[in-house]
């Protein structure tokens, strides 16, 4: 499903931003990306979802090379991911049902099927009664809600999740985490970036620990560490 | 399809001020374009009614037989430069003179003999009133046996030559930076309306849409603002040739396909200028 092997990252001005990463996320798996800030999570996912092209190594996702990626075929990936992240990035002067919509229009879905699809994935997220409100009316659990919707609409094979629980309450935190959990019991793939150790402490989910670019745990390669792991 | 349509118009419904903002910029920015096409219409127009003018006189030979000045009028009649060739006998040459010289009435009444020659007065087509055509055709003119002289005001044409080219240079270059300012800040403007957008792009491109569908809109839109922009500038512009007409002189409007090719240049570079902004901003997201 995503597949890095020896993937190296350089950024210009930004010097070695992944060193040396190789993992792989089958199908239907929930895995934790953990670390701390800077040390490369956003920079795995934006590599899974062809934002940048790795500088050497090899990226695979759902069948796609990422490095080979045109241009043009960059959005029929995207179109297999859901994304989230830690802004939400909703667009503030649509509703949560428009915002939701939106990600169908913009891929040509049928009009006559995209109020009931929109429908069917406000009620997965638990968001229903709220499809009319505008993102400011919401709180920050319940915008991050409308943008897993958005994500999960397109029915997508793998849901990345940036930091998804990052701007929010603990309450809030956890709802969103139990609605992943469920989402990856439904067959979803779901690659989630935090540092939120607890969270990660909590589900017996795949940890892959990065620490300044490098891969330094995989908790389904290596034994538990007793020291720096997330498992510890 | 009607998706795009749909967002295009939204995006005036959102953000209705940057809309109208752009729209007036453009029409603005035509409106000084299309006075000064208003001042070279009317230039132009002025210099060519001066131009008209411009004539050939080759005076005859006494005693040349009317036989010989109709087969040479028909000869001249069909150099490709002229227009018409009108023979003026001695008799209505003094008729003329009485009439138009009123001063010397009382001198031309005294003549005992006419002594003003007959010619043959020649208009030249337009296109051809410049000093190297009417002097060619004043060396022809000579070049009949029984042409005495031939006259043309060889420096007032000489000077009119001179004026229609500057006009034409300096309407050239003035034209050209007034459309090359109209060009910039309309991009400008459309640039302003895509940042506004940025979010927007960047959220469309992480749910996969094609950079197409992501541009399309934005093309309409800016076509519609040009549009929209240059139609404002046209009828700006008909107010102040209203005015100008009305109150300082008697001036000419555009003609309906000179205000159509306004609206149509609006368009193309509200067209243009998103199909820029749009594609150096979809290269960095």
């Amino acid at each position: 499903m995503i597949k890095f092997t020896n993937v190296f990252k350089a950024f210009p001005k930004g010097g070695l931003a992944l060193k040396d990463v190789s993992f792989h996320v089958a199908k239907g798996e929930f895995a934790f990306l953990t670390g701390h800030s800077g040390a490369g999570k956003s920079t795995v996912l934006k590599l899974v979802y062809a934002a940048e092209q790795p500088t050497s190594g090899e990226v695979r996702v759902s069948g796609f090379a990422v490095a080979e990626l045109s241009r043009r075929e960059i959005p029929r990936l995207r179109r297999r991911l859901g994304i989230v992240f830690q802004d939400f990035r909703l667009l503030e002067d649509r509703t949560a049902e428009e915002n939701v919509a939106f990600a169908l229009e913009v891929t040509g879905a049928r009009r006559a099927a995209i109020p009931a699809r929109v429908m069917r994935v406000l009620t997965q997220v638990g968001l229903a009664a709220k499809a009319q409100a505008y993102p400011h009316e919401l709180s920050g659990g319940e915008q991050q809600r409308v943008a897993i919707a958005r994500a999960l609409v397109n029915e997508p094979t793998v849901l990345l999740a940036d930091e998804p629980t990052g701007n929010l309450d603990e309450r809030a935190t956890r709802g969103v985490f139990q609605l992943l959990r469920d989402i990856n019991a439904s067959g979803t793939a779901v690659v989630m970036a935090t540092h939120d150790l607890d969270l990660v402490r909590q589900a017996p989910h795949r940890v892959l620990e990065l620490q300044e670019g490098a891969l330094v745990y995989d908790s389904a390669v290596d034994e538990p560490k007793g020291e720096g792991g997330a498992a510890s | 399809m009607t998706l795009t349509i749909r967002e295009a118009l939204l995006a005036f419904r959102r953000a209705p001020l940057l809309s109208a903002l752009s729209v007036t910029t453009i029409a603005f920015a035509l409106f000084v374009v299309g006075l000064f096409g208003l001042v070279a219409v009317n230039l132009r127009d002025a210099l060519s009614q001066v131009a008209e003018r411009v004539e050939i006189v080759a005076y005859l030979l006494p005693g040349t037989p009317s036989e010989t000045v109709t087969l040479a009028l028909k000869d001249i009649e069909s150099f490709p430069e002229v227009s018409a060739a009108t023979y003026v006998s001695e008799d209505q040459a003094l008729a003329r003179a009485r009439a138009e010289l009123v001063e010397f009435r009382d001198v031309l009444q005294e003549l005992e003999r006419n002594p003003l020659p007959a010619s043959i007065e020649v208009k030249v087509k337009a296109g051809y009133r410049d000093a190297d055509h009417v002097s060619a055709v004043a060396d022809r003119l000579r070049g009949f046996p029984f042409v005495d002289d031939v006259r043309f005001g060889r420096d007032w044409v000489e000077k009119l030559d001179r004026l229609q080219q500057l006009a034409g240079g300096v309407g050239l270059i003035v034209g050209a930076a007034f459309a090359a300012v109209a060009v910039i800040i309309i991009g400008t403007t459309i640039r302003m309306a895509v940042l506004q957008r940025a979010r927007e792009i960047a959220i469309m491109r992480l749910v996969g849409a094609t950079d197409g569908f992501i541009r399309f809109p934005f093309l309409l839109q800016g076509a519609i603002k040009g549009l929209l922009g240059g139609g404002l500038a046209v009828g700006l512009c008909y107010g102040a040739w209203y005015l100008i007409d009305a109150h300082l002189i008697h001036a000419l409007f555009f003609t309906a396909p000179q205000a159509l090719a306004i609206v149509g240049f609006g368009t193309l570079i509200g067209l243009l200028g998103s199909a820029s902004s749009v594609g150096r901003h979809l290269q960095r997201v």
